[in-house]
């Protein structure tokens, strides 16, 4: 019997329901956990994703296509494949696939993190016979700090560089981490801009009805704006553009995982690094799968090797996942992930398409 | 501990002079002198020995973490830092503690040394339980004797100045030699006047910035004393008190290394400071620097060797004469002055006067340039006349005209990841040349590249890797680097028969092809010529 899904050329394929969850080509039917490019690809025929997934998602992969919303939770069925979409916490909109056929359950978390996020419902452990985790940040190395703890050293690194005079430049990926990050600061320590990327999601985030603080974009500011009391909200692309020069003296940081790295914060020169991720850390991922029950965990893109070996000698049966996905990167620029495992010792043959 | 964790944060977030100027002017403006003594000590780059064992402290590290040995090797891997690793891997802090950074330095760091294996990881253990990422990470740095931090003296010597009205250039001087950090040092270091106790203190060593642009932009040659930059160590021989004390450039007492040298300052007049360079001297020419080499590893200095490899000082300047500083006193003065000296004492054989070379025109100096590598030195030092011995690297009244490095172009054959700042990378890279239809490996390179080439070079790697060796990779021999080395010369040290010296990457060479990469045998042609 094969697996009720199984990775081909396209993505992650449900042979029994002729769908693909996240494939990375233009397919028939895509479920879409959520709508990161690297999971949500453009050209599929039909879309099906969370309600609140909707509207980023027709913004990722175009007005005209063919998106069926689904409310989380709701249970409905594909060619007699059981099919509900469940909160994952990643950002907004995001969801984890539960797929049941014969009695066989697979929950699809795509990415997803446990920490408290009021842009996006938090994350809900489903019961399931094989989970799909990512690893992007499965080392013990990553554990996140207290979010109050995060916000209370952006709110004092903006005011510092009002003192000295300086803009604070927070680059923040566009979709998730920038409205994450405008949710936790405090608006009243002066005025906030976004990118035109930034304020293109923070329209659709408020239209879906999250509430984030006000902001304007920088494009349409008067010449005559005094940046030193801003804050200005970039996607990592915009480092090093001239489009920053517009600010005068700026302070700049970046809002990532990864700036749990000294290493990783410095060779990108900027002055100040916040470790704020939309992935579980290490604790969450071991939280998350041990509260799936699952007695098969199939993992993904991140630091597979050791989480899988990890998983199994803590008595799971754990196996590599193939998969294009990139887990956290930065828009625009090569991808920043480290790729520290080796090929797959085991990988999941490939079917063909 | 937690204010000296926050300054050596405040320095490490910032590339602003200013910056971290302020930061270490706060720093030292409100902590106790006994912190601050011990601060400038680590600051400009002083630092205890190891004091423990690698090995042992990521056992009890590992065991604090409770995680295996194996998730520990991956983390390390990931983060290329072994103390940010075990800083980032323990448990949050079960307290927190105010005791300050002297305490920890003299109560808890130094002792290590003495302490037995249980009473070490009692201590280490209950420190990491007190202290919070950022002071650990400081910590097991102090720990590792890995202490480094984005300061150059000069920096700590300014904020220093703002804080106490002392010139900076007598701070510079009294940071030199042989100190321990204590309230009475700070005291000492920060006093308006200050009888200088120390007799072995070496002067601050005035460094030249390479030229440039052309060379005649330096105006009239007679304004100029040109003289032979020759490639050894550099170091100060100071007879005070009837003793003598030699130093090398990174302030380490040597004179022990150096029994021939022991021996000259024997000759000099009390109070006397001479400025010069160590070389491998034999038959009044140098050696090559490797002969020098063979003889810095070795920790017993017995009879062949010293006859085999024979030291003299090229004496460059005078610094102290009669007990005075003569720092100030125009180059002329010093230069007949130390000609005195030289003469006086040259019949031991182990010291030479760096003569002036006296040309009519640049362009006739150009010309000798050529002969540099024949004559066994890396090009010129121009020192304008009348200009007094500064302190640190100035621009202006010295420079240095170093001859076009060799260079080759190779192929890149493994690669490492490189550390701290470039962990996870791979920045650390083997090149190969052609020996037949093989290629054998030459020499490593890490720096030279661009922080954006280093991304596509890496981003190639992973994608071209052929084998994995550890860390260390075999990569399919694609990308065409033109190296840039200083010196060449056999050894039967390296599978090539070839060492180069201070080996970099000049360019990336992507308008070549592996199979234009040069060859041994050209290579060996330049050994020939050198």
């Amino acid at each position: 019997m094969s697996a009720l899904l199984q990775v081909n050329a396209n993505g992650l394929y449900c042979a029994v329901g002729a769908f693909y969850i996240d494939p990375w080509r233009p397919v028939p039917r895509a479920i879409v956990t959520h709508a990161h490019s690297d999971h949500a690809h453009w050209g599929c025929a039909a879309y099906l994703c969370s309600t609140p997934c909707q509207s980023v998602l027709r913004s990722r992969v175009g007005s005209d296509s063919n998106i069926e919303p689904r409310p989380y939770g709701e249970s409905f069925d594909i060619n007699g494949v059981r099919i509900s979409l469940h909160p994952a916490g990643h950002i907004l909109g995001s969801a984890q696939i539960r797929v049941e056929s014969r009695g066989e359950v697979w929950v699809v978390s795509g990415d997803y993190k446990l920490e408290p996020d009021s842009t996006c419902t938090p994350f809900e452990p489903v019961r399931c016979h094989t989970f799909v985790t990512e690893s992007t940040f499965g080392l013990p190395i990553y554990r996140w700090g207290a979010p109050s703890e995060t916000a209370a050293d952006m709110n004092a690194w903006w005011k510092s560089n009002q003192q000295s005079g300086k803009a604070s430049v927070l680059f923040a990926y566009s979709l998730g981490k920038a409205q994450r990050v405008l949710a936790a600061i405090d608006p009243a320590i002066g005025p906030i801009f976004g990118h035109g990327a930034v304020e293109k999601l923070n329209r659709i985030y408020r239209e879906t009805g999250i509430a984030l603080p006000e902001t304007h974009y920088a494009g349409s500011a008067p010449a005559a704006t005094d940046w030193s009391r801003a804050l200005i909200l970039a996607p990592p692309s915009a480092h090093g553009s001239t489009w920053i020069r517009r600010f005068g003296t700026v302070s700049t940081a970046f809002a990532s995982g990864w700036m749990r790295i000294r290493g990783t914060r410095r060779r990108r020169s900027i002055d100040r690094g916040f470790v704020v991720s939309d992935h579980a850390d290490w604790p969450g991922l071991i939280t998350a799968i041990d509260a799936t029950g699952a007695e098969c965990v199939l993992v993904t893109h991140g630091y597979r090797a050791p989480l899988v070996r990890w998983l199994c000698e803590h008595g799971r049966n754990a196996k590599a996942l193939e998969t294009r996905y990139d887990g956290e990167r930065d828009e625009g620029t090569e991808s920043e992930t480290p790729e520290p495992d080796s090929p797959d010792p085991d990988p999941i043959p490939q079917v063909p398409a | 501990m937690r204010a000296f964790a926050q300054l050596f944060t405040a320095l490490d977030e910032t590339t602003k002079t200013n910056e971290k100027i302020a930061a270490l002017t706060a720093y030292f403006a409100s902590v106790p002198p006994a912190d601050a003594a011990w601060a400038i000590h680590f600051l400009i780059g002083r630092r205890p020995k190891r004091l423990i064992e690698t090995r042992k402290l990521v056992e009890w590290a590992v065991a604090e973490a409770e995680i295996p040995d194996w998730l520990f090797g991956e983390s390390y891997q990931a983060v290329g830092d072994l103390a940010e690793t075990i800083s980032l891997l323990l448990p949050a802090p079960t307290t927190s503690s105010e005791l300050p950074l002297h305490y920890w330095v003299e109560e808890r760091l130094l002792p290590l040394k003495e302490w037995d294996d249980a009473k070490r990881r009692e201590s280490l253990v209950t420190a990491w339980r007190a202290m919070n990422e950022r002071q650990r990470f400081v910590w097991n740095k102090l720990i590792t004797g890995g202490f480094r931090v984005g300061v150059s003296q000069s920096l700590v010597v300014r904020a220093m100045a703002a804080v106490s009205g002392v010139d900076a250039a007598v701070l510079a001087h009294r940071l030199m030699g042989d100190w321990m950090p204590s309230v009475e040092f700070y005291e000492r270091i920060l006093a308006k006047e200050s009888a200088d106790a120390d007799v072995s203190r070496p002067y601050p060593f005035f460094l030249a910035y390479p030229i440039e642009g052309p060379i005649d932009a330096l105006g009239d040659i007679h304004h100029w004393q040109a003289e032979w930059k020759w490639d050894g160590i550099r170091a100060q021989l100071i007879r005070r008190q009837w003793r003598t004390f030699l130093w090398s450039r990174g302030e380490e007492l040597i004179t022990e290394r150096f029994p021939e040298l022991e021996a000259l300052g024997g000759l000099f007049p009390e109070g006397t400071a001479v400025d010069g360079e160590i070389l491998p001297w034999k038959n009044g020419m140098p050696l090559p620097f490797a002969q020098m080499q063979r003889r810095i590893g070795r920790k017993v200095l017995g009879p062949k060797i010293l006859a085999d490899v024979p030291v003299s000082l090229l004496a460059y300047d005078l610094l102290e004469w009669g007990g005075e500083d003569v720092r100030e006193r125009p180059l002329e003065w010093r230069r007949e002055t130390l000609e005195q000296l030289v003469s006086a004492t040259k019949s031991t054989g182990r010291i030479v006067l760096s003569e002036p070379v006296n040309t009519a025109s640049w362009g006739d100096l150009t010309t000798l340039r050529r002969e540099a590598r024949a004559r066994g030195v890396e090009g010129f030092m121009l020192k304008r006349k009348g200009s007094s011995y500064r302190v640190g690297r100035k621009r202006g009244d010295w420079w240095k005209w170093k001859i076009e490095p060799y260079s080759v172009d190779a192929v890149l054959i493994y690669a490492q990841p490189g550390n701290g700042r470039r962990a996870s990378l791979f920045t650390d890279y083997t090149f190969g040349v052609w020996d037949g239809a093989t290629l054998v490996p030459f020499a490593k390179a890490y720096s030279g590249l661009t922080d954006e080439e280093i991304r596509k070079v890496d981003a190639f790697i992973r994608r071209n890797t052929i084998e994995k060796f550890g860390p260390v990779r075999s990569v399919r021999p694609e990308l065409v680097f033109e190296l840039a080395f200083e010196g060449i010369q056999k050894s039967s040290r390296h599978r090539s028969g070839i060492a180069v010296r201070f080996p970099r990457m000049a360019r990336w060479r992507t308008d070549k092809k592996p199979e234009d990469a040069d060859t041994l045998e050209t290579i060996r042609a330049l050994i020939a010529g050198a």
